[in-house]
């Protein structure tokens, strides 16, 4: 049960780790089915996580933030294909400076906006919400102690401990307080208005939350003793936050768009033969342009992850290479989007051990030993390397990508 | 060998004609200072063939790109069905009912035949509907014109010629009533292209128009009901095919009489200057590209290899070039022995008395981007005639491309013109001359003629027959069959690496050698001589 426990645990790191990865690789695959080399995720992802974490602390809103960083991602993805398209410039070269730009730019702007050495505020989210009451619905012990802390004169009462406390010392007044607060909830109405109040009050704290925090899935807290199954869904599938969830969809939307859609025929088409493609009337410039469009999308609501929902502000470089992991998945899935998903849950998998593996000794016959560190962090490129090498076959790009495509004569 | 007639009433005989399919007149269009199309004009009448013969940049492509929607003419105007059309795009013309062939297939390769024929006409955002639907309307295509493909045949997987009918296919798919084709025998085997001639046949028959762009005479002839001849620019001749002949034809295109046969008296063999044996190549990706092959060539004689490009011939060449390493087999010249899988490079041929004309002039035969005196020297730049102590001797070099220059009537004599400014077949000059002029015991030529001009191309084949009259082994690759057969003594015919049969000049003829080119040995072709020709489809 231990060893179920730690797997679980270590999946549902998996997870969260794994989340910007493939929605960046997601990204990744449609710029580069579309015939344009994308080495710019990592300064896309930075450049979104920078802007969300910003605007998110600025304006308290992680909604906002989110839009902020799709735009500033889409920004960059458009500087991308005006280079790279419209005129004809080295998709590298392009990309490169993209991650140079943004590179510093974050950290000069945030140096000179929050003056915390490139670092972004950190976002909290407030209190629960409980502004909206409806009459005949339950009022437990916990309620009312946080009413008679809002309703405190002095302001002397801070949090609810503090009453806590003060009934346990023997404060009959404060007991009577919240005790003439409590409420039975009215039968049947009084339940059907709790339930809309608690969904009213959540559904408050998820638009003016500041950072993205799990959603409790229904039922989650009541299956949780449920053995196996109750482990599994309240921590594996419940808890993340909508991010996560929106990760997962987009890998079947992808490929639905990729596969079954005009798009998708377009697009993959534009990416082996662009001649063709023009001489079917359609115009390659706009169809690359869309595809970097979704690309840059993807890309900014995977850096928005990364500042407001994974961690609670923005830190200099923090996509830390995630760009590059998510290319690299997107060549080991041979630009296909449910082999992306895999092979972003392993790279993902593997950051998930080396947090755990971290300083813990390993015995293994007799000898103790503690795995460097730096091992741990080069697996995922090491395994890149390796696999690409030989194990997975050849990963036969797009035709046409890299190319500019110029009409012929 | 074609024996289909021509349309009945084509020309627009009849008392009322209907309007023509497709109507110039007066076309102009300029790039910068080159005058392409010339007031250009010519009718097609609906439900025939019409050919379009010229030489290479005599503005054939470019007229075809206007009507297509790729250019806008300068100046004149397009009638469609007799009424005055403006076309913008190529999704203008695909709606006016104009379809184009081009000679480098624009397909998908990894896609099906279905989804390349629905691409940019999928019917909705969704493709299971329009699949269904396409599937439908492509078999009744199928069925109507005798275009057998498998729907579901992933393009790459298809030999060319299926891959040209996948491109007719979705031209019909878009309703096109007139398809212009570009070129379309060009990567062909007589006997694909044969079939290429039915199935146009069967559109006309239809009631569909074909323009068929060419510089073959012989298709002209074949095929076409009408043809007009074009030379630099202009339209010289608007004729019915029934009224003209090959030699007519020629004298149009280039302006002046020319010779289609080559005159050569008979060959006086030597002794053997090239002997090969066994020889092995494998390219990069492990597939056998040379496959056992022996032969040998002797002194005053041309040997021809005949094949469809990308058989083997070019990595065969290349091979005895020193340009590529084949793995295994014996290669020798002028009786020393090579060898071969040892890293023998190009520079320790050319030691042995062998010369290379190239493949590919643009990028193994010229650096485009020196001047020609400086191409007239390479590979042969630490030759002592070119070199003063350490430096080049520029008067020497200047000197010796002038001669060339003058020698092959290379067009601007101007040794300082960068390569990339001459035309395509001076630029074949320019490096046949290089070659030749080094005396070689041994010449080999790759696709001496390739997008040169017939002018030209009269003036390269009397050379190399001087040179085989003069006592020097000649190895020929060219994909032009009719090349192959009026230039060498024997001919030696590849399909997938290996060397299909051998066949001496006097025996050679188009049917037998295309069969040989589609796989068929020589015997096997034998037995199947009184067999229907359209037995042999090249699977």
């Amino acid at each position: 049960m231990e060893i179920f426990t730690l797997v679980v645990l270590l999946l549902d790191a998996t997870l969260r780790v794994a989340t910007p990865l493939i929605l960046a690789a997601l990204g990744g695959l449609f710029s580069e089915r579309a015939g344009v080399v994308d080495i710019g995720l990592e300064g896309k992802m930075l450049g979104a996580a920078f802007a969300a974490a910003a605007t998110a602390s600025v304006t308290g809103s992680a909604w906002l933030g989110l839009c902020m960083g799709i735009g500033v991602s889409m920004t960059l993805a458009m500087i991308h294909a005006f280079a790279c398209v419209t005129h004809r410039g080295d998709h590298v070269v392009s990309g490169v400076a993209i991650n140079i730009l943004v590179a510093g730019l974050t950290v000069t702007l945030g140096i000179a906006w929050f003056e915390r050495g490139g670092q972004t505020p950190d976002l909290y989210n407030p209190d629960p919400y409980t502004g909206i009451e409806l009459p005949g619905t339950a009022v437990t012990t916990e309620d009312a102690i946080r009413m008679v802390v809002d309703a405190d004169p002095d302001d002397r009462l801070r949090t609810p401990r503090q009453v806590e406390q003060a009934i346990a010392g023997g404060d009959v007044e404060m007991a009577a307080q919240v005790e003439a607060l409590t409420r039975e909830p009215t039968p049947v109405i009084g339940w059907i208005l709790g339930g809309v109040q608690d969904f009213a009050n959540g559904f408050v704290d998820f638009v003016r939350e500041e950072r993205f925090t799990g959603i409790t899935l229904p039922l989650a807290d009541t299956v949780a003793h449920v053995p196996v199954i109750g482990l599994i869904y309240s921590e594996l599938i419940s808890g993340h936050n909508i991010l996560v969830y929106f990760a997962l969809l987009a890998v079947p939307i992808t490929a639905w768009v990729v596969y079954r859609s005009r798009f998708g025929l377009r697009l993959r088409a534009v990416g082996e033969n662009p001649a063709a493609v023009d001489t079917a009337g359609i115009s390659v410039t706009w169809m690359r342009y869309k595809a970097l469009m979704i690309t840059g999308f993807l890309c900014g609501i995977a850096g928005t992850y990364l500042s407001t929902a994974h961690n609670a502000s923005f830190v200099r470089d923090m996509t830390a290479g995630k760009g590059f992991l998510a290319l690299a998945a997107l060549i080991f899935a041979k630009w296909r989007p449910i082999p992306v998903l895999l092979a972003c849950l392993l790279f993902g998998f593997l950051e998930a051990i080396e947090a755990r593996l971290q300083g813990t000794p390993i015995n293994l016959l007799g000898l103790t030993f503690t795995i460097p560190v730096q091992f741990i962090q080069a697996l995922p490129y090491i395994l890149t390397v390796v696999l690409l090498a030989g194990f997975i076959g050849k990963a036969i790009a797009p035709k046409a990508i890299g190319t500019p495509y110029v009409k012929e004569r | 060998m074609y024996d289909l007639k021509p349309a009945d009433g084509a020309g627009g005989e009849l008392s009322a004609p209907p309007p023509a399919a497709i109507e110039l007149v007066g076309i102009n269009k300029h790039f910068g200072p080159v005058h392409a199309n010339r007031d250009i004009s010519m009718t097609v009448p609906r439900g025939t063939i019409h050919g379009i013969i010229g030489e290479n940049g005599a503005g054939k492509s470019t007229l075809m790109s206007i009507l297509y929607g790729f250019y806008q003419a300068d100046s004149g105007e397009i009638r469609v069905n007799g009424e005055q059309r403006l076309i913008r795009t190529p999704n203008d013309a695909i709606h006016m009912g104009i379809g184009m062939v081009h000679q480098h297939f624009m397909l998908v390769e990894p896609f099906t035949v279905l989804e390349n024929v629905i691409l940019g006409s999928e019917g909705g955002s969704l493709l299971h509907a329009g699949e269904a639907r396409a599937r439908e309307e492509l078999a009744h295509l199928e069925a109507e014109y005798n275009l057998d493909v498998s729907p579901d045949a992933v393009v790459a997987d298809l030999p060319v010629g299926l891959q040209q009918r996948v491109e007719i296919l979705k031209a019909l798919f878009r309703g096109a009533d007139t398809l212009i084709l570009d070129e379309p025998t060009g990567v062909l085997t007589p006997q694909e292209a044969d079939q290429l001639f039915r199935i146009l046949d069967t559109l006309r028959t239809q009631g569909k128009t074909v323009i068929l762009i060419t510089h073959k005479l012989r298709e002209i002839m074949a095929i076409t009901d009408n043809v007009s001849v074009m030379r630099a620019g202009q339209m010289v001749a608007n004729v019915a095919t029934r009224d003209t002949s090959r030699e007519q034809l020629a004298e149009l295109m280039v302006g002046r009489k020319v010779l289609l046969r080559v005159d050569k008296g008979p060959a006086n063999p030597g002794r053997p200057v090239l002997q090969v044996g066994n020889l092995n190549m494998v390219d990069r990706r492990g597939v056998s590209r040379v496959k056992d092959v022996s032969f040998q060539v002797r002194a005053g004689e041309i040997v021809g290899i005949a094949g469809v490009s990308g058989n083997g011939q070019s990595e065969l060449l290349s091979a005895i070039a020193g340009t590529i390493r084949a793995r295994s087999g014996e290669i020798a010249v002028n009786g020393t022995n090579i060898k071969v899988g040892q890293g023998v490079d190009a520079h320790d041929m050319r030691e042995l008395g062998l010369a290379h004309v190239p493949e590919d002039r643009i990028h193994e035969g010229l650096v485009t981007t020196f001047a020609a005196n400086e191409c007239t020297i390479l590979g042969y730049h630490d030759d002592p005639a070119y070199n003063k102590g350490l430096l080049l001797d520029r008067t020497a070099i200047l000197n010796t491309c002038e001669g060339q220059m003058g020698g092959y009537d290379v067009r601007p004599p101007n040794p300082l013109l960068k390569a990339a400014n001459f035309s395509g077949g001076n630029q074949q000059k320019l490096i046949v001359a290089r070659e030749m002029e080094r005396d070689p015991d041994l010449l080999l030529v790759g696709q001496p003629t390739r997008g040169v001009d017939i002018g030209a191309i009269e003036f390269i084949h009397r050379r190399l027959i001087a040179m085989r009259d003069a006592g020097k082994a000649i190895l020929l690759v060219s994909v032009e069959l009719d090349e192959v057969m009026s230039l060498s003594d024997r001919i030696l015919v590849m399909f997938d690496g290996a060397i299909v049969g051998e066949v001496a000049q006097a025996d050679a003829d188009e049917r037998t050698l295309g069969l040989m080119m589609a796989g068929i040995r020589p015997d096997e072709a034998s037995t199947s001589t009184g067999g229907t020709p359209g037995g042999t489809s090249p699977a």
